[in-house]
């Protein structure tokens, strides 16, 4: 952890409640963003329990698995889910708007403007923790190799319409979610705990509700108290008062509650009545109720992290950031709707490569932006050296030698930083002028460890630089030591040039094969 | 037998070593136990967790003694969160018998395929001793002949749930893995069958790493009895098997455990050390849960702990020990990391001292504390002189 936030940590311990560590939002909230607080069964993969999901806190949509080994009842489950989340997602895929992207011709090697299409606008969807885009992952890989009737008649076990296609979206969104700054599929304890520090562990803050309990406790309660009560704090029946964000439930939960409820479900199935039997019924709606019990005060917690974002202004930069989101978002409806076979289960090792640069570049991308929109983290980037605020106390005028001159003023900067520069000069540093780099060559250290700075760029063609282009004297100004926008790496080669060691020439890549489904899929 | 058996140790000095010396320190441990208290045996996941947090002399002394710290700590009023679901259970049961049905045959196949190295398959002859026996001595004792017999007659046998029998800190450990396999050239394989899905191949690091030092304390456990026997080694790699993908199908893959096994050796070593924490402690110690929650906390507190966050999974005490470094304002309650990061600044107070510019002269994380508060007051200063922001009204239900 950096020194700055470790301090954070430190003064929140002393005050009680947790401490800021941003004073912008740096992810991007949408007008509508979809909440989904999935819960699944323990010790079975992909199967279950229940999920609860809208845009609207009042009207969550639930869904609840009253036997969740139960095949009927999961695809059951997965098709209403699907049902209810594709209208959604493809409610942004139609929108769209004008715009440019940059191809590299194959011929010439040359990049070049491409007119394409980009979608107005993205799904969002919160989940309450990280174990939460987890299972959002594990959803996706369950649903994506499967087949509907319609596909493939001949299959015993067809999935519902449109399950498939979810387990597409699913995947793209869990991937997604790994390109740092990215805000298509977001985790309510990842948001919460970049922006604020509580007086205990990363690995505590991973609890939602303690996390949330050390940032907005009740009156009359410090946040450490409360966070203890939501954190251990049990009923008389040893039941938690706040159950956990999930997927997992707890296991006194299973063990006192749920499974007595499943097994009168079991047994008034078996007593053969009809499914929509009274006795069936009743024990159906005695599981709904105990599972949506678990569920509710998520629901509830991941709306409070969403209103508590709000408050925070929103970083310039994010929504920038957002538009690659959206860029992501096109390409993947563009992909489906070509008929494109689902995502592999593994990357060839081109796709692999190419992920992995652009999660580089993102980072670098990401770490800039956030400095430059927000003094706090820009403060860690001074502290770290990368970075320094100063008074100009001095412009002097040169120009550039030449037929036709350029200014290049030097200005003279008192700092208390330390930044990282090399007292005999050299090298660039830059700041942010509307919004676009400037950038300076640093030309030496005087004696009084005052920096001299040469301005490089931005001034406008004339001999004179334009008006606000240069610092004035007594201006104070930030310049960082790192370049405002990200650079992506060296080209990656065609794939006919792929060298064997990295999966060989194309055509060797064949669409993957489907998930067998066999009589022993039944858990 | 690989490098690591040169260079360290034999893992326990005491065994063999002189009885008068054994028997007062187990009076001793029985002594902190209570004298009514019997003591709870080591199991393989306790023995994995020593190697969680070694530096802890509370947790090296509790379990060394035997003493039941689920109990210890409900009497210290701060209860351990741990527990199983039963759905976990059931499914792991069911998945266990599935493996194993049909005299093992899919086990053995599973082991044959990944770790056959070129054996004849194993056919209809392989064995499955019947391994009960009264009380884990028994049970050891058979699973031990079991081993020799198996190793003698060069056919594939497979071992259900053999009783392993360790010495840990002068009191024998019994151990139970899922199945341990002999191979035809007189190789034994430890086979862990684990519930968790395998997904394409891959699953869950964590769980694996933690499969991965369980079945390191059997290996352990296996090599000595395994030094007693020629043409007998333990394989280093073991079989984690699982269900593959989304189905109720096995698939295993081998796990190479020399690493896990190398640490959780030193460890059992340095458990020795049981001695010397109990020689340093007051007369009269004692952990009967059965005495007051003030009694036992004054005597936790006499044997030294290291927390950190990470034992809040691994340690039945750990909420009682966050309490108290919580309270103490020890910085390691927020994190490993932290306590590092602070250097010479012992507390959380100190350290906000520094950072306030009453740090002690010449310390150079005071000073940089110092920097950073500096720096950080300045950026919220800046950030509260900003225009209030006003949030774009959320549509509210009038209700």
């Amino acid at each position: 952890m950096p020194l700055l936030s470790t301090l954070a940590r430190l003064e929140a311990v002393r005050a009680g409640h947790a401490r800021p560590l941003a004073t912008v939002r740096h992810r991007h909230l949408g007008a509508e963003p979809l909440v989904l607080v999935p819960l699944t069964t323990a010790g079975e993969a992909g199967a279950p329990l229940g999920a609860m999901l809208g845009t609207d806190r009042h009207e969550p949509r639930i869904l609840v698995i009253p036997q969740p080994r139960d095949r009927d009842l999961r695809w059951e489950f997965l098709g209403e889910l699907a049902r209810l989340l594709m209208p959604h997602i493809e409610s942004y895929a139609d929108a769209v708007e004008p715009a440019e992207r940059t191809e590299t011709d194959p011929e010439t090697g040359r990049k070049t403007k491409v007119e394409a299409e980009l979608c107005v606008d993205a799904p969002q969807i919160v989940v309450p923790s990280r174990a939460g885009i987890e299972y959002v992952r594990l959803l996706g890989r369950s649903m994506r190799f499967r087949r509907t009737a319609e596909e493939d008649p001949e299959n015993p076990y067809p999935a519902p319409s449109q399950v498939p296609l979810l387990g597409r979206w699913f995947t793209h969104l869990a991937e997604r979610s790994r390109v740092p700054g990215s805000s298509m599929l977001l985790a309510a304890t990842d948001l919460l705990s970049r922006h604020w520090a509580t007086g205990q562990s990363n690995l505590e803050d991973q609890h939602l509700g303690s996390l949330l309990a050390w940032i907005s406790p009740p009156e009359g309660v410090t946040g450490a108290e409360w966070a203890l009560r939501m954190e251990l704090g049990r009923d008389q029946d040893g039941q938690l008062l706040c159950p956990p964000a999930g997927p997992a439930t707890d296991p006194a939960f299973d063990n006192r509650l749920l499974a007595p409820a499943i097994a009168k479900f079991d047994a008034a199935r078996a007593s053969g009545g009809p499914r929509d039997g009274d006795a069936v019924r009743l024990a159906e709606r005695a599981v709904r109720k105990l599972v949506v019990s678990q569920m509710e005060n998520t629901w509830w917690q991941t709306w409070e992290a969403i209103d508590l974002l709000r408050t925070l202004p929103p970083g310039e930069r994010t929504e920038e950031r957002w538009t690659r989101d959206r860029w992501s978002f096109t390409g993947h409806r563009d992909r489906v709707r070509a008929g494109e076979p689902p995502q592999p289960r593994r990357d060839d090792a081109v796709t692999a490569a190419q992920k992995l640069a652009t999660r580089e570049t993102e980072q670098v991308r990401l770490d800039a932006q956030e400095a430059l929109d927000d003094p706090l983290v820009m403060a860690g980037r001074r502290f770290a050296g990368e970075a320094f605020a100063g008074e100009v106390t001095e412009v002097a005028m040169e120009w550039s030698e030449g037929k036709r001159p350029r200014p290049r003023p030097l200005l003279t900067v008192a700092t208390e930083d330390r930044p990282q520069l090399a007292d005999e000069g050299g090298g660039k540093v830059f700041r942010s002028l509307d919004g676009r780099q400037q950038a300076f060559e640093f030309v030496r250290r005087e004696e009084d460890g005052q920096l001299v700075l040469r301005v490089l760029d931005k001034m406008g063609a004339g001999r004179e630089p334009v008006a606000g282009s240069v610092p004035e004297k007594g201006d104070r100004v930030c310049w960082t030591l790192f370049e405002h926008d990200a650079r992506g790496g060296p080209k990656l080669p065609d794939p006919e040039n792929t060298p064997w060691t990295h999966g060989g020439p194309p055509g060797s890549a064949t669409a993957p094969a489907l998930d067998a489904v066999t009589d022993e899929d039944l858990l | 037998m690989s490098v690591a058996d040169g260079t360290l140790p034999p893992v326990s000095s005491y065994p063999p070593s002189g009885p008068p010396q054994t028997t007062t320190l187990r009076q001793r441990l029985a002594d902190l136990r209570g004298p009514a208290v019997p003591p709870r045996p080591l199991d393989a996941r306790a023995l994995a967790a020593l190697a969680a947090n070694p530096g802890c002399g509370r947790r090296a002394l509790l379990d060394g003694a035997g003493v039941d710290k689920t109990a210890l700590a409900a009497a210290l009023g701060t209860p351990a969160a741990f527990g199983q679901s039963q759905f976990a259970i059931v499914r792991g049961n069911s998945f266990e018998a599935k493996v194993k049905g049909d005299g093992g045959a899919e086990l053995l196949r599973l082991v044959h395929a990944r770790l056959g190295a070129g054996a004849e398959p194993p056919g209809s002859d392989a064995r499955v001793p019947d391994l009960t026996a009264a009380g884990p001595e028994g049970r050891a004792a058979r699973t031990a002949l079991a081993l020799r017999e198996a190793t003698a007659a060069r056919t594939w046998t497979l071992l259900d749930h053999p009783m392993l029998a360790l010495e840990v800190a002068g009191t024998p450990a019994y151990l139970e893995p899922d199945a341990v396999v002999v191979h035809p050239d007189g190789r034994w394989t430890v086979v862990e069958i684990k519930s968790f899905p395998m997904i394409d191949g891959a699953a869950d690091a964590a769980k694996v790493g933690a499969a991965a030092r369980q079945a390191a304390v059997y290996v352990l456990a296996l090599e000595q009895t395994a030094a007693k026997l020629s043409g007998a080694e333990v394989g280093h790699r073991v079989l984690l098997v699982c269900p593959k993908d989304f189905s109720n199908l096995p698939t295993a893959e081998p796990v190479d455990v020399r690493r896990e096994r190398a640490v959780t050796r030193r460890q059992l070593d340095r458990l020795t050390r049981i001695e010397d924490l109990a020689a340093g402690l007051p007369e009269g110690l004692c952990f009967d849960p059965s005495r007051t929650a003030e009694e036992l906390t004054e005597a936790v507190s006499a044997v030294s702990a290291a927390y950190a966050p990470e034992c809040l999974a691994a340690c039945e005490l750990a909420f009682h020990c966050r309490e108290r470094s919580r309270a103490a304002g020890d910085p390691a309650a927020l994190g490993r990391s932290v306590r590092g990061e602070l250097g010479g600044l012992g507390s959380i107070e100190e350290a906000l001292a520094a950072a306030s510019g009453a740090g002690p002269d010449g310390d150079p994380t005071a000073e940089a504390l110092h920097q950073a508060a500096r720096l950080r007051a300045e950026a919220l200063e800046l950030a509260a002189a900003r225009p209030p922001y006003q949030a774009p009204e959320t549509p509210e239900c009038p209700c």
